[in-house]
């Protein structure tokens, strides 16, 4: 493919990104995705002002494990994924909705093109809102110790490097989960369904035989987590928790990683090819 | 069915066309066999047709398949069967199509929160188009329609003849060759009206194909260099009106006379035999007639009016759009 063709749809995706991100952040329907973002560091906020309430300051290791086994159990799991399903489905199916959608089809772009800035602009709002959430969920928990306490777990406990990972682990959330549901969202007009089975799906990852669990995004986000969840697991995981946690045969980062990127593109690939098809069918709404 | 027979017989219709070289296709919107269907329901069927450059009219009832043959020649549908392609492109190639075709749909529906000018400007960035280069075309587009004061206004707050006027320029903002237009005098008032086909005339002066479907059969008599009748999602005749009216044999010819003794003429038309009917005029200075055999009518008229007869005008009465209209889609829904 010649360099014009590359600087071409550089263009054009920029173009497509640029119109739907002010979409996916100024929008009503974006303020339920606000909401679900900011729901944990609500729980942590609580949690947080209740201690000072009662002066009770657990260890920074504890609430190392607490934070780990909420990012896995909850917010991976929740939070991102319905966050996701409510940025990613909108892409096309909000464009049928609004029955706007015949404007991009109309202009000189492959559908191709048209998907990755969608997906893009997608991404870049997913991954803006979740891990904003990550940094001030961090700040919630562990504002309740000392400035002595926080400096040393920063910086000679592995603080940073444990926030960089759930930043990266979350960016990969988006990216993972927004395949999932850009690809539902082309494939379904309806996706409510759909999407409750890849909830049960990613939820039963762990006790599905190895090679169904390397099909679920789940699984590499689980492998990528930076405190296990066998040390976590020491922290009330009993029940539901370890439940969602369960994560028997953890993939190396340098597996996961584009391990999840192919799976992302797999269904990238299978819903550009559902879009070339795709028709406008306003009336059917 | 009178369409069907139309189809396989017509003059400069399909069976002609069909032969026609790629080159020729290139320079064409073509149509080999189309059929669409939506699950059941019939869209349009065995459509074969050959558009060339001028303004084309897509003339029939409600859910004819005027809409449908539009977004065929656009991709919004696929055909069931048959095989599109505008100027030599397939729409399934929308990177290709929409460089030189614009499209002005019926579709009253536009992105949230845009303004008009940002609505032309964005779709024009999705060309790629530098920044300043869409400005530019958008503005440009934008006075074309004379809604350069509304330009930085929302659309969600204009009017109808507005919201038309926004997609029209979105339709010609970037200079397309072809222009395909549903229903595009819709809500617009007369001057507007008549300032858009000044327009579409200009356009197609220039040589553009404008392929355009309305309602308002007067109209489309004024705008149209050629029609396509539809109805039922058949295309029922195709070519230019009067070439489509000389082939509608059942029904016969109305032809008015002004002159100065229409009741000698009227008898010597009758002797000659090839009148049906006429009728005089109250004013007593001319006669509607209707013959069978236009051709030998006219003959046998300049031979009446060598000998003696003051014949001030003669002028086909049913040679319109309403008229071709009535006798070949009007009749239809009538038998129904």
């Amino acid at each position: 493919m010649s360099s014009t063709s590359w600087q071409l749809w550089r263009q054009q995706i920029y173009a497509v990104a640029r119109i739907d991100l002010k979409r996916n952040f100024l929008t009503r329907r974006a303020l339920w995705v606000y909401l679900i973002a900011l729901a944990p560091v609500a729980i942590f906020a609580v949690g947080t002002l209740v201690r000072l309430r009662m002066h009770s300051y657990p260890a920074v290791e504890m609430d190392t494990r607490h934070f780990a086994q909420t990012f896995r159990t909850f917010y991976l799991r929740f939070v991102v994924f319905f966050g996701c399903a409510g940025v990613f489905l909108n892409l096309f199916h909000g464009e049928m909705l609004n029955r706007s959608l015949h404007f991009y089809f109309l202009a000189p772009l492959r559908r191709e093109v048209l998907l990755a800035g969608k997906y893009l602009s997608g991404l870049a709002a997913a991954s803006v809102i979740f891990c904003l959430s990550v940094v001030l969920q961090f700040a919630a928990l562990y504002g309740s110790h000392s400035s002595g306490t926080i400096e040393h777990f920063l910086f000679h406990s592995h603080g940073w490097e444990q926030l960089a990972a759930y930043l990266g682990v979350t960016i990969l959330a988006c990216v993972g989960y927004g395949s999932v549901f850009l690809f539902l969202g082309v494939l379904f007009r309806n996706a409510l369904l759909p999407s409750i089975a890849v909830l049960v799906w990613e939820s039963l990852s762990g006790y599905l035989p190895p090679l169904l669990q390397k099909v679920s995004v789940i699984y590499y986000l689980k492998s990528l987590c930076p405190v296990d969840v066998a040390t976590a697991s020491h922290f009330g995981g009993a029940g539901l928790l370890s439940f969602f946690s369960f994560n028997p045969e953890p993939a190396q980062a340098s597996i996961a990683i584009p391990a999840l990127l192919i799976l992302s593109f797999a269904l990238l690939t299978a819903a550009s090819l559902r879009l070339r098809r795709m028709e406008i069918d306003y009336g059917a709404e | 069915m009178l369409g069907r027979r139309w189809e396989q017989d017509g003059p400069g219709f399909l069976s002609q066309e069909n032969s026609l070289s790629s080159a020729a296709q290139s320079d064409r919107i073509v149509f080999e066999d189309v059929s669409k269907f939506y699950g059941e329901v019939l869209g349009v069927n065995r459509v074969d047709l050959s558009i060339p450059s001028g303004i084309t009219s897509l003339v029939g009832p409600n859910g004819s398949g005027k809409t449908t043959l539009m977004n065929l020649m656009t991709g919004l549908v696929n055909p069931s069967r048959g095989r599109v392609s505008v100027l030599g492109v397939s729409p399934r190639e929308p990177d290709r199509l929409f460089r030189f075709t614009g499209y002005c749909t019926q579709f009253d529906s536009f992105p949230r929160g845009l303004t008009g000018y940002q609505f032309v400007y964005s779709y024009l960035r999705l060309f790629g188009t530098a920044s300043s280069e869409a400005g530019r075309l958008a503005s440009q587009a934008m006075d074309r329609v004379h809604l350069e004061d509304a330009a930085h206004r929302q659309i969600a707050g204009y009017s109808k003849g507005m919201r038309q006027r926004i997609k029209l320029a979105q339709a010609i903002a970037h200079h397309p060759s072809v222009l395909i237009l549903d229903e595009p005098l819709n809500g617009l008032d007369p001057l507007m009206r008549s300032e858009a086909i000044a327009l579409f005339r200009e356009l197609a002066g220039r040589g553009l194909h404008l392929v355009i479907s309305s309602h308002v059969l007067h109209e489309v008599d004024v705008i149209s260099d050629q029609v396509i009748m539809l109805s039922n999602g058949y295309v029922i005749a195709e070519g230019q009106i009067h070439e489509v009216r000389s082939e509608i044999r059942e029904q016969p010819m109305q032809i008015l006379i002004q002159c100065d003794r229409p009741r000698a003429l009227a008898a010597l038309l009758f002797e000659q035999g090839q009148v049906a009917e006429v009728r005089l005029h109250p004013d007593g200075r001319g006669m509607l007639v209707k013959t069978l055999d236009a051709d030998r009518f006219y003959l046998g008229l300049n031979h009446i009016a060598q000998n003696g007869i003051g014949i001030e005008s003669v002028a086909p009465a049913d040679d319109d759009v309403l008229s071709v209209y009535e006798y070949l889609i009007g009749t239809e829904d009538s038998t129904k």
